[in-house]
């Protein structure tokens, strides 16, 4: 299941909705908004989702996750709106019966959500000013990412 | 003539300033939607930095607009590592 929310993603909650009597490994990932990104000093990120194919990709790439890799369930949380330095942008959790192939899942569900699903984020800078990341000098992204 | 809408996300909407519109425009593909608009707006996108979605569905910019079609032109998405 993949969804989207505007306020803050909680972890331990989610990580339950993973449980599953067969597993016996559940790995997650969670993505933070860090301070800083090609040494600009960062005070804020907004996330801006275009909300039905954002759904519709992230719900595709958990489907895939679990037909490539030998899973039990998969789940991914995206955070959308103003966030601060700290909070969690994105949760991913893959419960398996055996930990390898959730390591590979999880991997492989936040590398793909970065390239194929429709959010974006504006990142706001201690200078004042702020830029749509990967919009303004792309091309490489975009031709890989489908 | 045909009505379609557009939607505009990340720095595509700050630039043309609003997130959405409804346009009557001449029948057309996708293509030829993006590169009208962009020389009137002055988007700093070029088509091949971008992918387009009509009906909430990625398509190739060949495709023909028809009558009520919801285009969404969508830039490069957050990345990140």
């Amino acid at each position: 299941m993949f969804t989207l929310t505007e306020t803050p993603i909680d972890a331990a909650a989610a990580v339950k909705t993973l449980q599953d009597p067969a597993a016996g490994a559940a790995v997650t990932f969670e993505g933070w908004v860090r301070n800083h990104n090609e040494s600009r000093n960062v005070t804020r990120l907004d996330y801006e989702a275009y909300p039905e194919m954002a759904i519709q990709e992230g719900t595709r790439i958990l489907e895939e996750s679990c037909e490539r890799f030998d899973i039990l369930n998969a789940i991914c949380i995206h955070r959308t709106g103003s966030l601060a330095i700290g909070d969690m942008a994105v949760w991913v959790g893959v419960a398996s019966v055996h930990r390898g192939p959730a390591f590979e899942a999880c991997e492989f569900i936040i590398d793909t959500i970065k390239t194929r699903v429709p959010i974006w984020k504006k990142e706001t800078y201690a200078d004042g000013n702020s830029d749509w990341i990967a919009c303004h000098a792309c091309g490489a992204a975009v031709a890989d990412s489908r | 003539m045909i009505n379609i809408t557009i939607r505009y996300y990340a720095q595509l909407r700050d630039e043309r300033g609003c997130a959405e519109e409804t346009l009557a425009c001449a029948s057309g593909t996708a293509a030829g939607l993006y590169d009208d608009l962009q020389r009137e707006h002055g988007f700093s996108l070029d088509r091949q930095n971008l992918k387009v979605a009509i009906d909430d569905e990625f398509c190739d910019w060949s495709m023909e607009l028809r009558e009520g079609h919801r285009v969404v032109f969508i830039p490069p998405v957050a990345g990140g590592t």
